[in-house]
């Protein structure tokens, strides 16, 4: 790989060139051994400190940033905040300033408002990594779910994958569109009408409505998690019309290739848009992305910590 | 005062035919306040003499959009900081608007607002609201704050969703000659949207607010203005639907009467891209399309004028995030010279043609009396002189407003005004 990594921030995939995306894959491939050591920890960021900023709650981003972080010999802080308070209380500039009052070198940042880790990024000397930022983007998940179709299936260029659920308030959607049609997949994606971002066809997407349609010769479906409270937002009319439209159970999957892959982002609401024999099922790699996922994450706080602006700042 | 203003190209709305383009230099004298002569070369010993030569001077500005923000929102704007702001853009009046807090739904709050505007002194002619509390739900005591002073009526920022209170409105208000406002949203259709949805909203992942929520809010107010044949006028139109909207209610002959920002006429929703508040407003940045048809229909008379829509807010509300950030923008202070720079410079419109959008037809809207809109031996002399070829940047430090949301910062402009005169104070700059 002849490419070096320059940037500051990983915000999105949007952003990123073809080249940047496996730049990140091809180091997560390097970080993937050392997990299976005994001893599972490796000096890359001795000296350095990672705050874990989640305006949102979550449990498995976070718990795979920390161990990742942990594994990679980071000293971490947790700031765990609600977002209402944040809001009301501390703008975005007041949460950059406390940071760099604390000579932290990386921040990972969780926030329910699209757009939140760039703004902060913009005020801010040290790194952001965005954990997911609203509606808008999820950029570690999307690689963890690339890596992971690279480790299974050895490649991503003419492969099939199916994005099937809420595409509309779906940030892992969005990153994957923007990273899986760079390195060439071919992506559909699949929801009621109610569930589909405006033109998002011009993402140089399939779109259809028609679950047959994303399932028939899928190398790969990934399902996204239905919220519950959708319904009460008219979104679809009940969970029952919803899982019998748009349920993925093995009946289905026999309209896929035979060696289909099921990924899943997590957490699953079984028996609503998947099925329990799914996702226990020899389909699915719904465990192998969380594993996976401690290694790109890995990467990425590797690649990021060591980018020349961080060198600099120090020099 | 007494001010004799020498020498400077006479901007008039009204010109047409072959004098469409025509600036005559003329000198304008002004004895206590107002224009006592216009003529090629006024000789008057012992007055202060304002300098023309190479200027033009225009009619002063009048927005039908300001928020002023007091009462209520002091740190934001105040009717002082604000009128300095309107002075220095080459205002000289304004309706303020109503959504104050406690909101203008009594004379005593339209009261203290037209004392204030006195001290400056700057001209403003408030709106009432249309509903008690701006709630939607009963209407506002109107006749007594005709009494007060008010020349319109509106809920800005809250489009009346009840149709029948809205009739109601529009029956009551036209006895008073009171002219309606509305801000055309359905707030169902748009709720959560915080940029125009489209592909931008979708590739920036930001919740999107369809143009069907202005327009479908559009068609209904026209549809009563028919039915009550009572004034309308339509705050900051946005999109290309409803121009044509308004296009087709003007040839039916409907009471109906529209205007534009200085923004949706120049910027589109690509400006939201890296999540930059100051590009954060309601109605939303469109698309290009839209801003064309905007154009077009501001220059056939379909929109009848330039309204500012400034709503200042403070760097603290503007810091949030791009969801919880408040929507608006400044604008008195750059829309002269955004218009200037980008119709006049770039797409070969008249002076005269500015000057009858941006201070002529509001006047008219308003009904105000003949010191306004219009430079003309006898009236109050109420005047803007630009320089229309200087070239300037945008820079927070300059403002005269108390906040600094603008969407030009940084951007340079050409055509800057160097002095106004209102209700007889002179301002340079």
């Amino acid at each position: 790989m002849s490419i070096k990594w320059q940037r500051k921030d990983l915000l999105g995939l949007r952003d990123l060139s073809k080249e940047e995306i496996e730049l990140i894959l091809e180091t997560a491939k390097s970080f993937r051994e050392i997990s299976l050591r005994p001893v599972k920890k490796v000096p890359a960021l001795r000296g350095k400190t990672v705050a874990n900023l989640f305006f949102e709650p979550s449990t498995r981003t976070r718990i795979s940033f920390e161990l990742a972080e942990k594994r990679l010999s980071a000293d971490t802080i947790h700031i765990a905040a609600s977002t209402s308070s944040v809001v009301k209380g501390e703008s975005l500039k007041d949460t950059a300033h406390n940071i760099e009052a604390l000579k932290v070198d990386t921040v990972v940042m969780r926030h329910a408002s699209s757009g939140a880790p760039h703004r902060l990024a913009q005020h801010l000397k040290a790194s952001v990594i965005n954990a997911g930022d609203g509606i808008n983007e999820h950029p570690t998940q999307a690689l963890l779910d690339m890596f992971t179709i690279l480790e299974k299936k050895k490649k991503i260029e003419g492969l099939r994958v199916s994005f099937i659920g809420d595409i509309l308030h779906s940030r892992v959607a969005r990153s994957n569109i923007w990273g899986l049609t760079k390195l060439g997949a071919r992506v559909t994606v699949c929801a009621p009408k109610t569930l589909l971002p405006n033109q998002v066809e011009k993402l140089g997407v399939q779109v259809t409505t028609n679950l047959k349609d994303a399932v028939k010769d899928a190398d790969v479906i990934n399902l996204l998690r239905i919220q519950l409270e959708r319904q009460s937002q008219s979104f679809f009319p009940s969970i029952r019309e919803y899982a019998t439209a748009y349920q993925i159970d093995s009946k289905i999957l026999q309209n896929a290739k035979p060696e289909v892959m099921i990924m899943h982002p997590g957490p699953v609401n079984r028996g609503i848009e998947i099925t329990s024999d799914v996702v226990d099922g020899p389909y699915s790699v719904i465990l192998d992305q969380v594993t996976y996922g401690l290694a790109v994450r890995m990467a990425v706080l590797y690649l990021v910590s060591g980018s020349t602006h961080q060198e600099e700042a120090q020099t | 005062m007494d001010l004799l203003i020498r020498q400077a190209h006479v901007v008039n709305p009204q010109a047409g035919g072959k004098d469409a383009d025509k600036y005559a230099v003329q000198d304008v004298l002004v004895r206590k306040n107002r224009i006592s002569e216009i003529g090629p070369d006024i000789k008057a010993p012992d007055t202060e003499v304002l300098e023309g030569k190479g200027l033009y001077l225009f009619p002063g500005l009048i927005d039908l959009h300001t928020h002023f923000r007091e009462p209520g929102y002091e740190s934001k704007e105040t009717i002082v900081t604000g009128a300095q702001a309107a002075l220095r853009g080459g205002y000289v009046a304004s309706v303020s608007m109503p959504n104050t807090l406690p909101p203008c739904d009594h004379q005593s709050v339209i009261d203290n607002i037209i004392r204030k505007a006195k001290e400056v002194p700057y001209h403003i002619f408030p709106a009432g609201t249309i509903s008690k509390g701006r709630e939607g739900k009963e209407l506002s005591e109107m006749a007594d704050l005709k009494q007060a002073g008010i020349r319109a009526v509106t809920d800005d920022g809250d489009w009346v969703q009840d149709s029948l209170l809205m009739r109601r409105a529009m029956e009551y208000a036209s006895m008073l000659d009171l002219i309606v406002m509305s801000h055309c949203e359905d707030k169902r259709l748009s709720a959560g949207g915080v940029m125009n949805e489209g592909l931008v909203s979708t590739r920036l992942g930001l919740h999107g607010q369809p143009s069907a929520s202005e327009e479908a809010a559009v068609a209904r107010d026209i549809e009563l203005a028919r039915l009550t044949q009572a004034p309308l006028h339509l705050c900051h139109v946005s999109t290309a639907r409803s121009v044509e909207l308004i296009r087709r209610a003007k040839q039916e002959g409907i009471p109906v009467t529209a205007e534009v920002t200085p923004h949706h006429l120049t910027l589109t929703e690509e400006s939201v891209e890296g999540y930059d508040t100051y590009f954060k407003m309601n109605p939303p940045l469109r698309t290009a399309e839209d801003v064309q048809a905007l154009r077009k229909a501001l220059r056939e008379g379909v929109i009848d004028c330039i309204a500012t829509d400034h709503a200042p807010h403070t760097e603290e509300d503007k810091m949030l995030e791009f969801d919880h950030a408040p929507f608006g923008v400044t604008g008195l202070e750059t829309a002269l010279a955004v218009a200037v720079t980008e119709l006049y410079h770039k797409e070969k419109w008249t002076l005269n043609e500015i000057a009858k959008v941006m201070a002529f037809r509001p006047a008219q809207i308003l009904k105000l009396s003949s010191g306004f809109g219009q430079i003309q031996k006898g009236t109050e002399a109420n005047v803007a002189l630009v320089d229309i070829s200087k070239t300037w940047t945008v820079q927070v430090q300059d403002f005269s407003s108390k906040s600094k949301n603008s969407c030009f910062i940084n951007q340079k402009l050409k055509g800057k005004v160097v002095a106004t005169l209102c209700a007889g104070k002179l301002w340079k700059y």
